[in-house]
């Protein structure tokens, strides 16, 4: 019965999102709007962590699960991926590189300085 | 034999947990970054279909089943950022800091690239959305009038990649505070980079996930901006 009842509640919550979804007209999943109401509801106490926390856990844990059929997808775009292939794989490995060392050097550095600040 | 696999609702999602369950046990035996149990399912699914001459849409109509937890398993991220609302508190200014370079600098590289290689607007909008969330992804590129299938093939490389390497690159380049780990993550590889993020450590999880939900919608407004300026 705990596990139906946090299970409800979630996808309750994934419905809501893709309620905003349609009525709001911007490219924003149902996905993100469910963050926000999950997170704006546990900030207001409205829910509590063990209202939920078996089947989020669950969840997330299945998480990489959940990416494998859109990826073994990929091999449907092959023929057309191949048409600029060199300037697409370079572009997708050099600014995921590229985009992660310099974020998280910036956010460290920002970070930082904020503590030197403190102390 | 096309006949069956399209008709069957539980042969897609059988070998997709088979060969996902048959990773995760192999990667407690080999314990290399690369021996990742999601690449390994993909890789693998990807080869006995090539071998038994099935179908993507075949294995889709049942595989699809799973993706559809997806949303719920998204909402899901806001628990670990809750539990680190403290942590976001108190390092708000650094987060933002944070999330609004990441996505200033992917549109600054992807247009930088795509001058270098000469691409056409189309493929270059094509590539703008590739380091947010799937589903974000692909309005910003049917917005922009960008490959909407190539758009998904960038993200899920790029999201591999991050989930593949985030330790190594953030230990090669000095970066260990878990704050900017999980938002160097999360902005580069969203949720597929959470999933390593809520690995290495809740903090790190919880501003991944965080990364996911705000650079998505930073993106969906610079997009529409640095689609301009080729």
């Amino acid at each position: 019965m705990k596990l139906f009842k946090q299970f409800t509640i979630i996808i309750f919550l994934s419905f809501l999102g893709e309620v905003l979804h349609t009525l709001i007209p911007f490219p924003i999943p149902a996905s993100i709007y469910g963050i926000m109401l999950l997170f704006f509801l546990l900030e207001r106490k409205v829910l509590r962590i063990d209202d939920i926390r078996e089947v989020s856990d669950f969840l997330i844990f299945i998480m990489p699960l959940l990416f494998i059929p859109p990826a073994v997808g990929l091999i449907d775009v092959w023929d057309e991926l191949r048409a600029s292939l060199t300037a697409y794989v370079t572009i997708i490995i050099a600014v995921t590189l590229i985009v992660m060392v310099a974020t998280g050097r910036i956010t460290q550095w920002f970070l930082q300085n904020q503590k030197e600040k403190e102390t | 034999m096309n006949a069956f696999w399209e008709t069957s609702t539980f042969f897609g999602i059988f070998i997709t947990l088979f060969f996902y369950g048959a990773g995760t046990v192999l990667k407690q035996k080999i314990k290399h970054p690369l021996m990742n149990p999601m690449l390994f399912a993909i890789i693998f699914t990807v080869v006995f279909l090539r071998l038994f001459g099935i179908e993507y849409q075949a294995y889709n109509n049942s595989a699809k089943y799973i993706s559809y937890l997806m949303t719920p398993a998204t909402v899901c991220l806001a628990v670990p950022l809750y539990r680190q609302l403290d942590t976001l508190k108190k390092y708000f200014k650094a987060v933002m800091f944070g999330i609004t370079s990441s996505v200033i600098i992917t549109m600054l590289s992807v247009l930088a690239f795509a001058r270098f290689f000469g691409l056409d607007r189309a493929s270059y909008v094509t590539m703008l959305p590739k380091s947010i969330t799937t589903p974000i992804g692909i309005g910003v590129a049917e917005e922009l009038g960008g490959y909407m299938a190539i758009t998904v093939a960038s993200i899920v490389i790029s999201g591999i990649l991050g989930n593949i390497f985030a330790e190594t690159v953030c230990n090669f380049f000095g970066i260990h505070e878990p704050v900017a780990k999980g938002i160097a993550i999360g902005c580069s590889s969203h949720a597929l980079g959470t999933v390593k993020a809520l690995e290495m450590g809740e903090v790190e999880g919880a501003m991944s996930s965080l990364s996911i939900a705000l650079a998505g919608i930073l993106t969906v407004a610079a997009a529409s901006v640095f689609a301009t300026l080729l």
